[in-house]
């Protein structure tokens, strides 16, 4: 699914690499934890993985598609396989959930029929149902959340990219959100997650891959946050 | 591609920049009219040089028993200078006709010009009138041949050409041509900084739109259109006022007030209308589509 080999990324600003020599391999239907301190690299992955950048040096082959030799009239379609959530939601406030989630589809150009059946279909699987007509800023923290999943996932794509998902939520909230994502990984779609919550890569006993100032520090199939080999 | 989900991007960006579309709108409708009414001073131009050249004569004023010019040489024109003068003009092969007028027919042709005005007419002396050589030319604008071959001619008291006048009128005019098209140089240069800057902005205020469009993978198009159709849209509207004052500006000063007042001057029709126009109003909406693109370019990551 995602394959980094001997992956660096220096940005221009920055004397220090935000990736160095980078070597990971995801398989299909993986959920990983992406572990590390702010500043060691995790969101520099995530972000190479959209190709919103391109690595300095090294390969990076995404959905059997080379990212590094990829044309940018190509990214479109290989960005509709995949799905990206936030920290800070990054929901339009001048929409409803419903037309939030349409939002996603329209701007591919699904069709009318595609958006009426899928909308309120993924509004249920993330426990919004009833909640279509709402404004995102009459929803608690954890209900947006749960809108900007449905959000990323109402195009079932097969890579789902979580960029600290619950950075600003309670742990009870967290809780919920991690289900969700757990569940969406159980239908078949890759799950990589960025986070610094200690609790949840604890409590989900799956895959972790630590960076460390740029490095991969540590790569263990079932881990848990704070391990000191 | 849906397009009415594009065309109501489109709109929502209008509406958040009201006052900057206005701007924009009203720049491209100026500098429009301005590029147009320097077309149609240039139209104005050849059509009175049409209407002239047609009619206009070099007249050949000979000495007369007043005259003060050197080439007088203090009496009137005497027989043998005279028929010196008319084989001269007839050699020339610029010169297609020529006429003679005498001071008796000047003082006639001057009766019957002044009719309205008795007063003048009583203290003209006929004598005081200059005989003279009407002449046509095949050319009209090369009068000044005559001008120079009859530069020091004896018993030639002064060359004249209403082209003189008429070049004085041409010169005011592409005049205000060139003050036309400078100003709407300026005016084109103003409308460009602020697309750029309209588009800018909407492309600021509409950044979580595309920054979602670019993650969930809309496609480059889809993303950018609806800025560009802004664009066109603005171009259009301003093309419209553009026109609009133009047409008013003719038929105000051209038809109200110029041409109830001057009946010896041709003016312009509108015969304008349907080539220049949609030539103008074609050539705003491709330029700030243009200018949008080239900011949207810029400043919309895709």
């Amino acid at each position: 699914m995602i394959k980094f080999e001997s992956v660096s990324k220096v940005y221009p600003t920055s004397p220090r690499a935000a990736l160095a020599d980078v070597d990971v391999t995801i398989g299909e239907g993986e959920f990983v934890f992406l572990v590390g301190p702010s500043g060691s690299g995790k969101s520099t992955f995530l972000r190479l993985v959209l190709r919103e950048e391109r690595p300095t040096a090294g390969k990076i082959v995404v959905m059997e598609t080379d990212l590094t030799r990829l044309k940018n009239r190509r990214v479109p379609a290989m960005r509709r396989q995949m799905g990206v959530v936030f920290q800070d939601f990054r929901l339009l406030p001048d929409r409803n959930i419903a037309a939030n989630i349409a939002f996603a589809l329209e701007v591919i150009g699904r069709s009318k029929d595609s958006v009426k059946t899928l909308v309120p279909e993924t509004l249920e699987l993330v426990g919004l149902e009833g909640k279509a007509q709402r404004m995102p800023d009459e929803l608690s923290g954890g209900e947006q959340q749960r809108v900007a999943i449905a959000r990323a996932y109402v195009n079932r794509p097969r890579l789902l990219l979580a960029d600290e998902p619950t950075g600003n939520l309670d742990p009870g909230t967290s809780v919920g959100i991690m289900k969700l994502l757990d569940r969406i990984n159980r239908s078949g779609t890759t799950v990589v997650m960025a986070t610094h919550d200690s609790q949840i890569v604890d409590s989900m006993r799956r895959r972790v891959i630590e960076l460390d100032a740029g490095h991969v520090v540590r790569d263990q199939a079932r881990g848990v946050y704070g391990y000191a080999p | 591609m849906r397009m009415r989900l594009v065309l109501k991007e489109m709109g929502v960006g209008l509406r958040r920049n009201l006052s900057l579309t206005f701007a924009v709108v009203i720049t491209v409708a100026i500098s429009l009219a301005l590029v147009g009414a320097g077309i149609l001073i240039r139209y104005q131009v050849n059509e009175m040089k049409d209407f002239w050249y047609g009619k206009i004569n070099v007249s050949v004023y000979l000495c007369g028993p007043t005259s003060t010019e050197a080439t007088c040489a203090g009496h009137a024109v005497t027989e043998a200078e005279r028929t010196a003068i008319r084989a001269k003009l007839e050699s020339l092969p610029v010169v297609t006709q020529v006429y003679y007028e005498s001071s008796e027919a000047a003082y006639a042709n001057a009766k019957r010009l002044f009719r309205n005005s008795p007063d003048l007419i009583k203290n003209i002396d006929p004598a005081a009138l200059p005989e003279s050589f009407r002449v046509k030319l095949s050319d009209p604008k090369r009068f000044d041949v005559i001008q120079s071959a009859f530069a020091g001619q004896a018993g030639v008291q002064q060359v004249q050409t209403q082209s003189d006048v008429l070049k004085k009128l041409f010169k005011l005019l592409n005049g205000f041509q060139l003050g036309a098209f400078f100003f709407a140089v300026a005016l084109v240069v103003a409308a460009a900084l602020l697309i750029f800057n309209a588009i800018r902005i909407a492309a600021f205020s509409r950044r979580r739109e595309t920054g979602i469009m670019r993650l969930v993978g809309a496609s480059r198009l889809y993303v950018q259109l609806p800025f560009l159709l802004e664009g066109a849209v603005v171009g259009l509207i301003g093309a419209i006022g553009g026109a609009g004052i133009l047409v008013g500006i003719k038929w105000l000063f051209v038809d109200k007030a110029l041409r109830p007042n001057i009946a010896s001057i041709n003016f312009i029709g509108w015969d304008w209308v349907p080539t220049v126009l949609p030539l103008l109003a074609g050539g705003a909406v491709l330029f700030s589509v243009l200018a949008s693109f080239v900011t949207v370019q810029r400043y919309l990551r895709i």
